[in-house]
């Protein structure tokens, strides 16, 4: 079953089109990623289903459980479960980790936030009573913002460079956090460079200059992307309207 | 005044401090509670000496830890005015001898106010190697009748600290006129952090200075300011740094909301090409990236916008 689709999605910033003409579609339960080089609009899509400021005026549409969620705020669609992992975590000068964790959590338990701080691989004795501020790392406020996520049990989550700035020996938390999710019934559309993070995931979506290019089983797309995909001329540039229609033709 | 009975001044205590959410201290706890111009109540532990004579309409208050002692527990002032109206001026003299150390934490109570007016008059010496951590929580009632008007001066010796902290975030805050300057010695350290909250049509004045005269001498001064309605707020933080080595950062925060207005002027001046002073200051609305995380999990915008509020002011 569909849970997401996004129907020949354009948007279109300071004449650049960032996205043109995007359809997918977001299986229920399974693990996709969107795979493209940088400036592909993978971000972009993310903010775009998300409802962010500045990703709101598209056309095309967005379907979440069968029903357009285009006219709806960033917080209804987070209360219909949908929810981001920023790639660039916010820093919160004097608010508990305890209370960011369990902000959109039904349930405000101590034990539930102490619960995804494991799951994230942090102590909770260390944590809990900090805030999440610069004192922080940006790693750490990376794993606390995945607690949350963890503890708000979304159906979907986008998951915006999820390693990033995460230490090699703290990677493995963040796939214990996407497992658990999964289990846990969540969908998730992963958004990452790193082929560690992209082994978790079941079918991929390669994207460039905005455009769908291919998509399928992980691995298939995995092995295209690193040995066939050719540099892409990004859109903006005076060669794009070639390039993206020899995308187009693919 | 007219003189009170013991029965009366307990009855007083009682409401002062059930109106900061306190209880009775302990007998290893030092207090003193101050209701208009009159001394209610004072214990005192060893190293801790207290005077206190009334004057017109206000206390004169002198402090002193002696010299080697550290007090174990914080010392708790609580002044106040209970009806609705009336003016309190505190006069206090405070010396931290040589290597004594202490914290002092304030509550200044006007759960009724409608017309109160409290002036503080506070001079504050530092000798060497001594530290004080002074917190100032001041409870007012929703309506904001308070006039505030701190006024403190603080002498920092070698090596001596100095932590300030004067927080206004329950009821209307009214009108705050802080004004504090320290001056700081070598290797001396003053550090002072305002938080408020202003409502309706409140108006905050804020001047928090610091003279880092001695070589090696740090300062911060911060503040963290939320306002709504029709409050404003002028913040005028400054550091003058002399010292070779010294130290300086001035940090303001504001958000606004509704039709209040933020003014921020921070002041740095470096007299010493060996010292080193920055400042950075943030006015406006809340953070569209700290907005939409806690949006993206299902809050709405008053409530992400409360939760930020209640984290700065925290």
């Amino acid at each position: 079953m569909n849970l997401l689709e996004t129907k020949n999605l354009t948007l279109v910033k300071d004449n650049r089109p960032l996205l043109n003409n995007l359809s997918l579609e977001i299986w229920e339960g399974h693990i996709h990623a969107i795979i493209g080089p940088n400036g592909a609009g993978k971000s972009t899509l993310a903010n775009t289903i998300m409802g962010l400021s500045g990703y709101r005026d598209f056309s095309g549409d967005i379907l979440f459980m069968g029903e357009s969620i285009k006219g709806l705020s960033v917080d209804e669609r987070a209360r219909k479960g949908i929810t981001l992992l920023f790639q660039e975590p916010a820093r919160f000068e004097g608010l508990g980790v305890s209370q960011f964790i369990l902000a959109g959590a039904a349930k405000k338990s101590t034990s539930l936030a102490e619960e995804a701080l494991h799951k994230a691989g942090l102590a909770p004795e260390r944590y809990l009573k900090r805030a999440v501020d610069k004192t922080l790392s940006g790693g750490e406020r990376k794993r606390i913002e995945l607690a949350s996520i963890y503890a708000m049990k979304p159906r979907l989550v986008l998951m915006d460079e999820p390693d990033s700035g995460v230490d090699i020996d703290s990677v493995k938390f963040i796939f214990s956090v996407i497992k658990e999710l999964r289990k846990e019934g969540s969908t998730v559309l992963l958004i990452t460079h790193s082929p560690e993070v992209l082994k978790h995931a079941d079918h991929a979506f390669l994207i460039c200059a905005g455009t769908l290019v291919d998509k399928g089983e992980m691995a298939r797309m995995f092995d295209y992307f690193n040995g066939k995909c050719v540099p892409c001329v990004h859109v903006g540039t005076p060669e794009s309207e070639i390039q993206l229609k020899s995308l187009a033709a693919v | 005044m007219s003189e009170m009975t013991s029965v009366d001044k307990e009855a007083l205590i009682s409401e002062l401090l059930a109106s900061i959410n306190e209880h009775k201290y302990g007998p290893d706890i030092a207090h003193i509670e101050v209701h208009g111009n009159e001394v209610l109540g004072k214990n005192l532990v060893e190293g801790l000496e207290v005077e206190s004579a009334s004057i017109e309409n206000g206390v004169e208050v002198s402090i002193r830890v002696k010299k080697g002692y550290t007090i174990k527990n914080p010392v708790h002032f609580c002044f106040g005015i209970i009806p609705d109206n009336g003016v309190q001026r505190i006069i206090t003299t405070t010396v931290i001898e040589e290597g004594a150390h202490a914290q002092f934490m304030a509550h200044c109570t006007f759960p009724n106010a409608v017309n109160v007016q409290h002036i503080m008059q506070a001079s504050i010496q530092l000798e060497k190697g001594a530290s004080l951590s002074y917190f100032e929580r001041h409870v007012h009632g929703p309506e904001g009748g308070v006039t505030i008007k701190p006024v403190t001066r603080v002498t920092i010796a070698e090596d001596a600290r100095f932590s300030t902290e004067f927080e206004l975030i329950k009821g209307a805050a009214g009108i705050i006129e802080l004004d504090y300057e320290a001056e700081c010695d070598k290797n001396a350290t003053v550090d002072m952090l305002t938080r408020i909250f202003g409502r309706f049509g409140d108006r905050i004045h804020i001047r928090e200075a610091a003279n880092l005269k001695g070589d090696g001498a740090v300062g911060v001064l911060t503040s963290h300011i939320a306002l709504k309605n029709s409050a404003s707020a002028v913040i005028e933080n400054e550091i003058v740094a002399d010292g070779s080595y010294s130290r300086g950062h001035v940090d303001c925060k504001e958000i606004v909301q509704d039709q209040a207005v933020a003014r921020a002027i921070p002041i740095v001046q470096v007299n010493n090409h060996l010292a080193h002073v920055t400042h950075e200051a943030a006015i406006g609305s809340v953070d569209s990236k700290q907005l939409e995380t806690l949006l993206s999990r299902g809050l709405n915008e008053d409530e992400a916008t409360e939760l930020i509020i209640q984290g700065l002011l925290s």
